[in-house]
């Protein structure tokens, strides 16, 4: 399959419809492994860590666990493959950067992904639209149990998976909500929410993960802790936090309509004008103009558009995105006035739809 | 204690900063804290703590000199690259590593997960490792016959072992 044929296409977290798709995005389950008997990335030869990635494959293919799967060394990948991958979250930053034999395995729907000689040997992820803790970590556990019988992996009775950095021992699961939460950073109560999750132990990061900037008011929220605490643990510390901060959230919103809504309205149609008829856009100003819109929508104030549709347009207006579907390279400007033609497709839509 | 610098709001961000040897302590407001540019870290990463467990041991310390017999890694490399080279290592610095993990997760025993053939494997990995070691040593040292041996006996390990 070529990539560009999937940059029409929408992934299935991109659909919009999964529980509290209001506020949250996808939920993301990943879980760290080492094959035994290597050492870990740092320290691999790059026969072995292709060893490791053979072995890998072919046990995938053994299994046939992702259907029909895609397969892509990122080695040979060229810059803008390996940023549209980035962009859909099939892959790391961690794993486009890295120099030596490194690979990416999906699901044609793009919802499992085995990273292949990242920071650990193996990276799987399934990544499922809206709030759905219980079954994405289901479905990658039961991945993993079907791997484990064809492959050893790092493990001591004490410390748990074993892997190369000590923040994921143990468990080795990360466990990720992408929310958006545009209220709470109008009525600056994002810190305070911040405070009360560094209180349970979880972390926030942005769009890409760690070390990125939130932009369009996404953030994830994930597990800090991987060890000393089980799986189910985990996932019930997230599992009685999101939904209140997603209930914080929908007040915040309820609040603004209630007390403020001429300027909960401006903003948004401001944004609506801009995005309707904008000639350059960049990147960025894109994020928070859709986000504006992403609320409209949900609170009914706009209508004619679906919030799948936006959805996917946060990410087909990324730049490894715009340069997959012309097929060639662009420059900034070029990005920019390409971008500003897609948003404004998209608007006639929702002009007609009203 | 009110916010020093609106005056309004209660103070709960406390910053005690050194400036030219003068201690200045600050008491605001969140909003405040925010508009002078102070962001409120929701995590400690490792690289913090890191620097932090060195500067408390000392580089002195047995464990700066110690190296882990299956990858060649020293607890120095460990500080400066953040990743560990193999599974070996987190008994090899056990020492450091448990005082570190118990920080970062608050206890240092697994009650997750447990894979199905667990046990049985944790010798087999670690001689298996020495294998791949030992094979790697004897290419370098152009050692055809030697390496010849101990990719056969790997082969042999990995099939009664039942990996793939």
């Amino acid at each position: 399959m070529e990539l560009r044929e999937l940059a029409t296409s929408s992934s299935e977290w991109m659909r919009g419809d999964g529980p509290q798709a209001g506020v949250v995005i996808s939920t993301r389950v990943r879980v760290a492994r080492n094959v035994a008997g290597y050492p870990f990335l740092k320290r691999m030869t790059p026969e072995q860590r292709h060893d490791v990635q053979e072995q890998i494959r072919g046990v995938e293919t053994e299994l046939g666990l992702l259907g029909e799967p895609v397969f892509m060394p990122l080695d040979t990948a060229s810059e803008l493959d390996r940023q549209f991958l980035i962009e859909r979250h099939l892959i790391s930053r961690e794993l486009a950067g890295n120099d030596g034999p490194r690979a990416v395995m999906f699901s044609p729907n793009e919802t499992i992904s085995l990273m292949i000689n990242e920071e650990d040997h193996l990276r799987l992820q399934v990544l499922r639209s809206g709030l759905q803790l219980e079954d994405t970590w289901q479905q990658a556990s039961g991945l993993d149990d079907e791997l484990e019988r064809r492959l050893d992996f790092a493990f001591s009775s004490r410390l748990g998976y074993l892997t190369a950095c000590p923040t994921n021992v143990g468990t080795g699961l990360r466990v990720s909500v992408m929310m958006h939460l545009p209220a709470l950073v109008i009525t600056r109560q994002i810190e305070k929410v911040f405070q009360a999750i560094a209180r349970m132990r979880l972390a926030v990061r942005g769009l890409y993960g760690e070390g990125t900037q939130a932009s369009g008011d996404f953030y994830q929220i994930s597990n800090q802790v991987t060890l000393g605490r089980s799986e189910e643990e985990i996932l019930e510390t997230l599992s009685l936090t999101i939904p209140r901060i997603i209930d914080y959230e929908n007040k915040a919103r309820e609040a603004l309509l209630r007390e403020s809504s001429s300027l909960l309205e401006d903003r948004i149609w401001r944004a609506v004008g801009i995005l309707t008829h904008a000639r350059r856009i960049s990147s960025e100003e894109t994020m928070t103009l859709l986000s504006a819109l992403r609320m409209g929508l949900n609170l009914r104030l706009v209508k004619g558009l679906e919030v799948s549709t936006i959805n996917k347009l946060f990410i087909d207006t990324q730049p490894g995105h715009l340069q997959m579907v012309s097929g060639r390279e662009l420059s900034q400007e070029q990005r920019d006035v390409l971008r500003a033609n897609q948003v404004r497709e998209i608007m006639k839509i929702g002009e007609n739809g009203n | 204690m009110q916010c020093q610098r609106c005056n309004e709001n209660i103070a709960s961000v406390h910053l005690t900063e050194i400036i030219k040897g003068e201690k200045i302590e600050k008491h605001l407001c969140e909003e405040c804290a925010k508009d002078e540019g102070y962001t409120i870290k929701t995590h400690v990463s490792l690289q913090d703590l890191l620097s932090a467990f060195i500067s408390a041991h000392g580089e002195a310390s047995d464990l700066a000199e110690t190296t882990c017999p299956d990858c060649g890694m020293s607890y120095v490399d460990f500080r400066n690259e953040g990743r560990l080279g193999c599974p070996n290592d987190y008994e090899v610095f056990r020492e450091a590593l448990d005082p570190l993990m118990e920080k970062v997760h608050g206890t240092v025993e697994h009650t997750g997960k447990v894979p199905s053939r667990a046990g049985e494997s944790e010798r087999k990995q670690r001689d298996l490792m020495s294998l791949r070691r030992q094979l790697r040593t004897a290419v370098e040292r152009e050692n055809y016959e030697e390496a010849a041996r101990l990719r056969d006996l790997i082969k042999d390990k990995e099939k009664t072992d039942g990996i793939a």
